[in-house]
């Protein structure tokens, strides 16, 4: 079982924090802050897993995160998981959100967050890897997105021109603020088919 | 200004949607809380608005600031009102809200039971998925009872994106509502072999996630899994089902080694390093499992550890890891594989990542040997001194003290060195550990006699030296040593060199701000150490200077402690003080006082083991919630308040037992009391007697003075603690080694001049055995109560939601379980219920047998249907094995015949096991008869238990065999017919496979050596020349007025023989059960006609009042044979015999409940002896289980006590006791005229034997 998704940046910011069982928000921010803290001071090179903190079940638990760029993926899961399995979905997950937004930045996640969390729906539901294969996740993902622009319609049009606007005005919306690099060297592990 | 004319006409567009929101938070980084408030406010407006577009908008916006740690709650029902929308859209919002904030106690949540079944039967795939997703997260019991049964349908969905997501979400929804789960059974598991990967993989996971928890539900479930293993590509399925495998195999040694060949080829081919690692791990777990059973395995071990090599030497960091922590997996039972490897363990040691670090601190702890202990240690000495962060520090220091006390200090050569250890370790500063040093110089101490002089030089250096510990006191853990060096110093203060200098050292007035326990414990000790000065002087004669002088110290310094604010404190510095007042005045007057002051601290400690106290057995007739005196009303107050917080290692030396104060007893009372109390404290581990064992424990040791002490002492410095010197001890040691070797050597040298005969050479390294140590050390064990009981602690967690999934998922489905039973209410009451009758059944599963009761008329029509699907498919089955499906077809009956499995046409769960049984005998390794015995306990898998040992033996009879095939094909044919006789059947096989599945009853019967005789219980009714009749009687567990009496008919004649017709004369007591309508004397007739040849049976009912005896009833069987040109009339008359046994039904019990039952005092007891029994222990127990239907709840070597109940509940236990030929049987039944024939009964099965 996966405990908790947790995505957040170099400063420990919440990009995505996805808990499979309850915690009230005060006890969820503080077991990002744990994590983030745990994570953190790790450095580059070294191992991908570690024991997960008080918060969340401590030494039952095992925290596996990958470091991309600015952005920590983190997944807690329990012993029934494999430890190098759930580093292969991480890349999934990552290489998913990349050909999603085509080319993923961390303002991708900080603006869509609800579009990330509906690509998630389609790999884990309930704690439970459901999907592992990329394409079948991104035609699912890109079927449901279809029906959301139907349903828009043309009364959707001026909304989106409205935004086209508003966005104009921003400055501070560069897409260049690239994460780039996002396919950064996987040791040697095949991936799932 | 464009902009403005549009914000006017189209308001709603400009409210801020989810980007303008986290735009917004970023560009107020300084008043982030602010903004947020006032865009909480917003989306309060627009959540007041109809349009459910700005609805959805706010919703999304509160989604984030959920994210951001703002409590949401408060919206709870506009997210319901979004979830409802009919636009995909909007729903989905809603559901990922609801999502990330609603949780069981959202009151809302039971108004969405309706829209999300909608929103499962929508025609829109996409619907159904996002409201299966959100429902994944939040669902509650209440849910997950009124949408099991649309999930289950989901199942089943055209589309495998639904199916995938429905059968997924079926694990939250066994968790919220146990009850689902054997219905969905079925259904979840032919979606292991869905034709959609997806679907399967889903299946797989939530199976494993089930099996995880309750793994021998599911071991029936293993040929299929190893189907799937050799047959799927599918990485992520493959990991799932070989973990599975890893938490089955520890239940069924057989599955382990039908596994090592797959996994070990795996392991060989797979370029996946992540299915390599399962697979390393599954095969580890399969040899532990197989540790004793298997010596052949060295070559897996070998491979797994040869890979893990390579794992951790891999450069990747992740898989370094996992090698590492697979390792100390195999440490457990094969430790020198893995000690072979230490080079590469220490080497990782120095690994710059600290995960790593650690997980190889986890492998030292057995890589030690008394050999290359020191050099170990000192190596994380040198980590301790080189560690930055404090955790990794404190993880050293326990990992220090673990290798070094594991198993009793075994692999300490030198104590001294250990001590020194530990004082080098009080220099750590800021560690958190400091009561665990504590505790170990303390027992060490007290354990290790010989070394105590040593310590207490150490001690008082250290006390000495306090002022270097305790820089910044209280926070300070380490000052905890403190705490036994004091007690160290004055509980052994008759080695101290001086005294005096100890004592002025504890009365620092810098002591007055260590913790108060700590204070406490230098007052006391202050006190002992005084009363060593006062012995020592008196010695010395007329010095009365020194003693005075010391008083006078005590007089001085004391007065600071008696204003600690801490109590403890306080009144030992009271007492004390007042005491040495006492005593300045005595001296004053020249009198002699050290005797009796030293007799204030005189006697030994023993250490007693931790559990001790828990483990003192209740004695007989004592309730110890039982008030001795009842209080008098209004006095708890004051009870309270007299509780002492003694913590202190002084609580040992009180004896335990406070007596209540009588009132007005007579002298003959006392007198008899004072009797009870000595026989008690005789018995009492903790009342300290006159003559202490303890003593002798240390007089039967070479006194110390013996011991060869090497002379080193001297060349270590003892004092300044801050000084290591744990290395010279390492040196030394070294020395010490090599001249021990010299010295063997030489004696080796004599001895071969003198024997003449080349010896073994010594220019090999130097065994483990060679290394003596440098003192002989009397290690005193953990003192344990004499007769302390085995614990059998139950370290589960109550709360566990998985508990309530053990449900045993092989018994066939009742009818009305195949829908969900909707209820009104969560079911805790039913789950509690079958606790108090003493019965260690399966919780879950009692509520479903209360049910199976009510629906029995129902179940017949399904079974008949679920039967032959499960014949088809275990045929199916046996094809793809590559089995001969005629030789197995014929085994199958061979087994229910020989062992007269009174089920005959076994009913599903039967097939089940014994397919799991055929399919895990067929495993490479040659499997022996006992180990088909041996099924582990997975209760439906033993009904054949006995049966594939018999069959082992059975199948050279080839007449029964062709027999009972006919016999079985018979039986389908009558089962059309025979439906009331059926449902008999199906609960007689219940409690049959209940009893059989006790696991003590394989206990008894798992390790023996010989084959059981086959056995049977048929006894012969009645026989002439067309027809024998043999006949089983079992009580019906379900009804405690009825018997099922099965009788099989056998056609013996050429003839045909048709309209059989029985009829029994009633007595008072025990009445044939007729179908209504039927007159009290009107026969019944057999449903069936036999071909010549043919047996078949039936079974009749009778209802019986008392059952406290045996009894006979006569009865008539009327038949017709039908031969080519005539037919005759015949008659057959017999006797019924219903013995005590056939009301007893077989009952699982456990050992705990057992207890219970004997020491509750409600039962009669009675015995029995048999003379001249010649049978191995294990067929006897097995004779009476099978014959007389108990089960056996523990066995000790030629000792067993067994357990049965009667269908009206009384309960039977045996003690059953072996010795050369004679078995005798004490036995207690709160029935006891039932108990008597019973016993005798008994009686007669063995003399027949």
């Amino acid at each position: 079982m996966i405990k908790a998704i947790l995505i957040f940046n170099n400063h420990g910011k919440p990009r995505l924090s996805k808990f499979y069982e309850h915690y009230n928000e005060d006890t969820e921010q503080q077991i990002i802050r744990e994590t983030f803290h745990l994570v953190s001071k790790r450095d580059e090179n070294v191992c991908n897993f570690l024991e997960g903190g008080m918060l969340i079940g401590g030494s039952e638990n095992k925290l596996i995160y990958r470091h991309y760029a600015t952005l920590y993926f983190v997944f807690c899961v329990d012993s029934s998981e494999s430890e190098l399995g759930i580093l292969d979905l991480i890349q999934v997950f990552v290489e998913t959100l990349d050909k999603c937004f085509e080319n993923v930045c961390e303002l991708d996640l900080i603006f869509h967050v609800d579009k990330v969390h509906n690509i998630l729906a389609e790999m884990v539901m309930g704690g439970m890897v459901l999907e592992t294969n990329m394409n079948e996740i991104i035609t699912q993902v890109d079927a449901q997105n279809k029906m959301e622009k139907s349903e828009a319609g043309i009364a959707g049009a001026p909304a989106r021109a409205v935004s086209a606007v508003k966005n104009m005005n921003l400055p501070e919306m560069p897409r260049n603020i690239n994460i780039g690099d996002i396919s950064i060297k996987v040791p040697n592990l095949p991936s799932f088919k | 200004m464009a902009l403005k004319i549009v914000k006017g006409s189209i308001d709603r567009m400009f409210d801020k949607n989810l980007q303008d929101l986290v735009r917004g938070i970023r560009n107020h980084k300084e008043d982030e809380a602010k903004y947020i408030s006032t865009c909480i406010d917003e989306i309060k407006q627009e959540l007041k608005q109809d349009n459910i577009a700005v609805k959805a908008n706010a919703v999304c916006k509160l989604t984030y600031l959920q994210m951001l740690g703002y409590d949401v709650s408060w919206a709870a029902f506009n997210i319901v009102e979004v979830m409802s929308s009919s636009k995909f859209t909007y729903k989905r919002i809603g559901y990922l809200a609801a999502s990330q904030c609603f949780h069981e106690s959202t009151d809302v949540i039971m108004l969405t039971t309706n829209q999300i079944r909608k929103d499962l039967s929508s025609p829109n795939q996409y619907d159904t998925g996002v409201a299966l997703t959100g429902l994944s997260c939040f669902v509650t019991p209440d849910l997950a009872r009124d949408l099991a049964n649309d999930i289950m349908t989901l199942m089943s969905h055209t589309k495998p994106y639904i199916r995938k997501k429905a059968v997924l979400i079926m694990y939250k929804v066994f968790l919220k509502y146990p009850e689902s789960l054997r219905p969905a059974f079925p259904r979840l598991k032919e979606k292991l072999e869905d034709p959609d990967p997806g679907v399967q993989s889903a299946a797989v996971n939530v199976i494993c996630e089930l099996a995880r928890r309750n793994p021998k539900n599911y071991l029936s479930l293993a040929p299929l899994f190893f189907k799937l293993m050799t047959s799927s590509t599918n990485n992520w399925v493959l990991i799932k089902i070989i973990k599975l495998f890893g938490a089955l195999t520890p239940l069924e040694p057989r599955l382990g080694k039908k596994l090592i060949e797959p996994l070990t080829n795996l392991i060989h081919s797979t370029s996946a390093m992540s299915l390599l690692y399962e697979c390393v791990n599954t095969v580890i777990a399969v040899l532990i499992s197989l540790s004793s059973g298997m010596p052949n395995h060295s070559a897996s071990i070998q491979l797994c550890v040869q890979k893990l090599r390579i794992l951790i030497e891999d450069s990747d960091q992740n898989l370094k890891y996992l090698g590492l922590l697979a390792m100390s997996k195999i440490l457990k039972t094969h430790p020198k594989s893995v000690q072979s490897h230490k080079d590469l363990i220490l080497q990782c040691l120095d690994d710059k990542d600290e995960s790593i670090r650690l997980r190889a601190l986890d492998l030292l702890y057995g890589m030690v040997s008394k050999k290359n202990l020191m050099e170990i240690v000192k190596k994380l000495m040198l980590h301790v001194d080189k560690a930055e962060g404090t955790t990794y520090r404190d993880e050293l220091l326990t990992k220090i003290i673990d290798i070094c006390s594991q198993s009793n200090y075994q692999y300490i050569t030198n104590f001294e060195w250990y001590i020194s250890i530990l004082v080098e370790l009080t220099r750590l500063e800021g560690t958190r550990h400091g009561h665990l040093i504590a505790s170990q110089m303390l027992d060490v101490a007290i354990r290790v006699k010989a070394i105590r002089a040593f310590a207490v030089a150490q001690m008082a250096a250290l006390l000495d030296n306090a002022h270097l510990l305790t820089g910044n006191t209280q926070h300070n853990g380490i000052c905890e040593v403190l705490y036994a060096a004091a007690w160290i110093c004055g509980e052994f203060s008759e080695h101290l060199e001086d005294p005096m200098a100890t004592l002025e050292a504890m009365l620092r007035p810098k002591v007055a701000t260590l913790p108060g326990h700590i204070q406490a414990v230098y007052v006391q000790n202050a006190a002992k150490l005084f009363a060593t000065v006062l012995r020592g002087q008196e010695g010395a004669p007329a010095d009365s200077k020194v003693t005075q002088e010391t008083s006078q110290l005590l007089i001085d310094r004391l007065p600071v402690f008696v204003q600690s604010a801490n109590l403890e404190v306080q009144e030992r510095a009271s007492c004390i003080l007042q005491l040495v007042k006492y005593i300045q005045k005595l001296q004053q007057k020249d009198v002699e006082v050290a005797e009796e002051v030293t007799a204030l601290f005189a006697g030994e400690l023993n250490p007693v083991a931790p559990k001790a106290q828990k483990k003192v057995p209740v004695p007989e007739g004592l309730d110890l919630d039982a008030w001795i005196n009842e209080p008098p009303s209004g006095s708890e107050s004051e009870d309270e308040g007299r509780k002492s917080k003694g913590k202190a290692v002084f609580a040992k030396e009180e004896s335990r037992h406070t007596k209540p104060r009588y009132t007005e007893v007579d002298e003959k009372e006392l007198a008899k009391r004072r009797e009870v109390r000595k026989a008690e404290q005789a018995n009492n581990p903790f009342y300290i007697k006159a003559s202490l064992s303890s003593q002798k424990v240390y007089q039967d040791a070479v006194g110390v003075e013996h011991i060869p002490v090497v002379q080193i002492d001297l060349s270590v410095p003892l004092k300044v603690p801050g000084m290591p010197m744990s290395d010279q001890y390492v040196k030394l040691e070294e020395e010490r080694r090599e001249k021990n070797k010299a010295d063997r050597k030489k004696k080796d040298k004599k001895k071969r001049r003198e024997k003449g005969r080349r010896r073994r050479g010594d220019s090999g390294p130097e065994s483990e055995e060679d290394i003596t140590p440098a003192h002989m050390v009397d290690i005193v064990t953990e003192e344990m109560p004499e007769n302390a009981l085995p614990s059998d602690d139950d370290d589960k967690d109550p709360n566990d939601p998985h508990k309530a999934l053990n449900i045993d998922l092989d018994k066939p489905l009742a009818d009305s379980e195949k829908k969900l039973p909707v209820r009104t209410h969560r079911p805790d009451e039913v789950l509690k219920s079958p606790v108090e009758d003493g019965e260690g059944l399966e919780v879950a599963s009692e509520p479903k047998k209360k049910s199976g009761k009510e629906k029995k008329d129902k179940d017949k029509e399904r079974k008949k249907g679920k039967e032959m699907k499960k014949n088809k498919k275990k045929k199916k089955h046996k094809q793809e094995e590559g089995e001969d499906l005629m030789e197995a077809g014929s085994e199958e009956p061979v087994q229910s015949e020989v062992t007269n499995d009174v089920a005959a046409q076994p009913p599903a769960s039967t097939p089940e096991a014994s397919d799991l049984d055929f399919w895990l005998s067929n495993a490479p390794v040659p499997s022996n008869p006992q180990e088909a015995a041996a099924v582990t306990d997975a209760p439906p898998a033993s009904t054949p238990e006995v049966a594939s040992g018999v069959a082992a033996v059975a199948p050279d009879s080839e007449p029964e065999e062709t027999k009972s095939s006919k016999h079985k094909k018979k039986k389908q044919k009558k089962e059309e017919k025979d439906k009331k006789k059926k449902k008999k059947k199906h609960h007689h096989h219940h409690h049959h496979s209940d009893g059989s599945g006790d696991e003590s009853v394989q206990n008894g019967t798992v390790e023996e050596e010989e084959p059981l005789p086959p056995m049977s219980n048929y006894a012969l009714l009645a026989e002439n020349s067309y027809i024998k009749m043999v006949c089983d009687i079992q009580g019906n567990l379900h009804d405690g007025s009825q018997v099922v009496v099965s009788v099989i008919f056998e056609n013996k004649c050429d003839s045909f023989i048709k309209s059989m017709e029985l009829n029994v004369l009633d007595s008072l007591n025990s009445k044939l059960q007729r179908p209504e309508g039927a007159g009290p004397h009107d026969s019944l007739t057999v449903p069936f006609q036999l071909p010549p040849g043919i047996s078949n049976e039936a079974q009749f009912i009778f209802s019986v009042q008392s059952i406290v005896m045996p009894q006979k009833l006569k009865g008539t069987l009327t038949f017709i044979v039908k031969t080519d040109d005539s037919s005759t009339h015949e008659k057959l008359d017999f006797k019924l015999h219903f013995t005590c046994t056939s009301y007893l039904i077989t009952t699982p019990c456990y050992s705990d409940a057992y207890a219970k039952l004997l020491e509750s005092g409600d039962l009669k007891g009675s015995s029995l002896k048999l003379e001249g029994v010649n049978q191995p222990f294990h067929h006897l127990l097995a004779r009476i289980c099978f014959h007389h239907h108990f089960s056996v709840v523990e066995r000790i070597a030629s000792c067993a006590s067994m357990y049965s109940r009667s269908i009206q509940g009384h309960h039977v236990c045996l003690l059953v006791k072996t010795a050369d030929q004679t078995v005798s049987i004490d036995a207690k039944c709160d029935e006891p005229g039932l108990l008597g024939n019973v016993l005798d009964e008994i009686k007669l099965t063995f003399s027949q034997c």
